[in-house]
């Protein structure tokens, strides 16, 4: 059996991510990557991958043409797996489609090649399934499956070439500039709620994220509020972060927040209610108002 | 414009509750719980009803699968705005693929220009049904939408990605599924309520539709997540580093 794992790359750079998903894949076999876009060579130095297939036309990852061309590779791969990211919950399910196959999305731990275990209903349980595709369609949960190193493989890399896309135009795309690590990968996260007040108060995390050198992730009622962008958002419906620590200020812990950061390691929380679900999660918590505990905690680092 | 925009919903648990497993381990309990509109869909209407009116859609026709009791999500539907809906009837919990497959035949049948439907239902977790139903009928996707705009025969999405947004520009038909920011849904009205249970609600038999909704997935097991234990309160920003450093050696 072979897998042909997506592979994303950043600045030259593997997402950790599509690492865990080749660890995933290396459990069915052999793994084949493709990448979109430049970046074949990270791609092909990472340990475990056989073979690169690299289409450098399709800069843009849209999943007309990614989702065609994958199908098109299909029938020589037993799975085909991405990372749970933006990409792969975008094209994996379209290539699903067109093969006639039911996807699996998120799947956080690998039974056998055809069992599977994902989380349900914001993470409040875990359903394993089994799948009678021939071909299975993965997305992995990177939290959950240790990534393989950024170095040490040498795979061959074959270019291919990429087919037309006329009914899906990229048009532009905005990233936020930040220095910080990326929420899904960061050793430490630092998430702001409803509690924070307004967008401007976001701000009060940033010395604490600079001290730790976490990540900044809000819950989605601080995103409904419009304290701060979508992408920030940890929860069901956002991000999945499991860091090794994670500090929710003024966030409450609503269910579909606490599925979205609850396998972190160390989980601290301030929050002035005491009757704050969060604390039910939290190792160490702080009843208090979090315009006094943040300064203090500034200072305490 | 004529176009027809429709819209699939699901019935799901209400956001609000936190489901139990059930004993045997098959699934989770629904008996006797609060149900409502996926929120996603709730978005999916407000856009749908937002562009009709401002005029770039003529129809919004509501569709939802399940039994009869998944007539209430319609009704919501149409309070909110939507002209009409439709209720593919069956007892069965149905796939992505399955789901994709009834909602290819309604699109077809209905000739709808635009497909705009929830990310992903609060349920199953899946974010998958549009995607895949975008494959089988052939129409390019825009998936996690910020902002949707139509004109000239095409739709320009702004789309939720990991690092910020993507615009991507598709010719219709189409299929949108909508996030979070796309738009804040409006409460439905009583007089809107009431005028909603004298819009048209018609049933669809699901075999009469002829395609197939054969589950590919078997649930081996529905199991409870281990819980965390509940930590320790402590006093002051100085102690909890203190914690850290020494107790949980995280930092």
């Amino acid at each position: 059996m072979t897998a042909l794992v997506l592979v994303e790359v950043e600045n030259g750079a593997v997402r950790q991510a599509s690492r865990s998903a080749v660890a995933a894949a290396s459990r069915f076999g052999a793994v084949d990557a493709i990448v979109f876009g430049d970046g074949a060579e990270a791609a092909a130095a990472l340990p475990g991958v056989t073979r690169v297939l690299s289409v450098p036309a399709l800069v843009n990852d849209l999943a007309e043409p990614t989702a065609d061309l994958l199908a098109a590779r299909a029938k020589d791969y037993s799975h085909i797996v991405a990372a749970a990211s933006a990409t792969g919950k975008n094209i994996l399910p379209r290539l699903a489609g067109l093969l006639d196959v039911q996807p699996i999305p998120d799947v956080v731990e690998i039974k056998d090649a055809d069992t599977f275990v994902r989380p349900i209903y914001a993470g409040n349980a875990l359903a394993t399934v089994r799948s009678s595709d021939s071909i299975k369609v993965l997305t992995i949960r990177g939290s959950n499956f240790d990534p393989v190193a950024a170095e040490g493989g040498s795979a061959t890399i074959e270019t291919i070439e990429a087919p037309a896309s006329e009914k899906s135009v990229f048009v532009k795309v905005e990233l936020s500039a930040s220095d910080r690590p990326e929420l899904e990968s960061a050793r430490v996260v630092i998430s702001g709620g409803k509690g924070m007040k307004d967008a401007a108060n976001f701000k009060l995390l940033e010395p604490i994220a600079d001290k730790l050198n976490a990540a900044i992730g809000a819950s989605r009622a601080a995103v409904d509020s419009g304290f701060a962008p979508n992408e920030m958002q940890v929860g069901q419906t956002g991000k999945i972060v499991a860091p090794e620590l994670y500090i929710a200020v003024g966030l409450s812990g609503a269910i579909q927040h606490l599925a979205g950061m609850k396998d972190s390691r160390v989980i601290v929380a301030i929050n002035a209610d005491p009757e704050a679900p969060i604390f039910k999660v939290a190792d160490y918590g702080i009843v208090g108002d979090l315009f006094e505990v943040l300064p203090e905690l500034e200072k305490a680092l | 414009m004529t176009m027809k925009v429709l819209v699939p919903v699901k019935r799901v648990v209400d956001y609000n509750v936190k489901v139990r497993v059930a004993a045997d381990g098959s699934g989770v309990e629904t008996q006797g719980v609060k149900m409502s509109m996926n929120p996603f869909d709730e978005i999916a209407v407000e856009e749908a009803v937002r562009l009709r009116e401002k005029g770039a859609a003529k129809e919004v026709v509501a569709v939802t699968i399940g039994a009869q009791a998944a007539q209430d999500v319609l009704r919501t539907a149409m309070a909110m705005g939507a002209d009409r809906a439709i209720l593919v009837r069956t007892d069965d919990t149905l796939e992505p693929r399955a789901v994709a497959n009834v909602l290819k035949a309604i699109a077809t049948r209905e000739e709808a220009g635009l497909v705009c439907m929830g990310k992903q239902a609060i349920d199953d977790d899946m974010n998958a049904t549009g995607q895949i139903l975008a494959a089988k009928l052939g129409w390019p996707q825009g998936t996690f939408a910020s902002a949707v705009t139509v004109a000239d025969g095409r739709v320009e999405v702004a789309r939720e990605i990991d690092g910020g947004t993507e615009v991507v520009s598709l010719t219709l038909p189409a299929v949108i599924t909508a996030d979070l920011r796309l738009n804040e849904p409006r409460y439905a009205s009583l007089p809107n309520i009431m005028k909603a249970r004298k819009k048209p609600l018609e049933t669809v038999e699901i075999d009469s539709l002829g395609v197939d909704t054969a589950s590919r997935l078997t649930v081996v097991s529905v199991a409870e997540p281990s819980e965390r234990k509940e930590g320790i309160k402590v006093n002051s920003a100085a102690e909890l580093v203190e914690k850290l450093k020494t107790e949980a050696k995280v930092i």
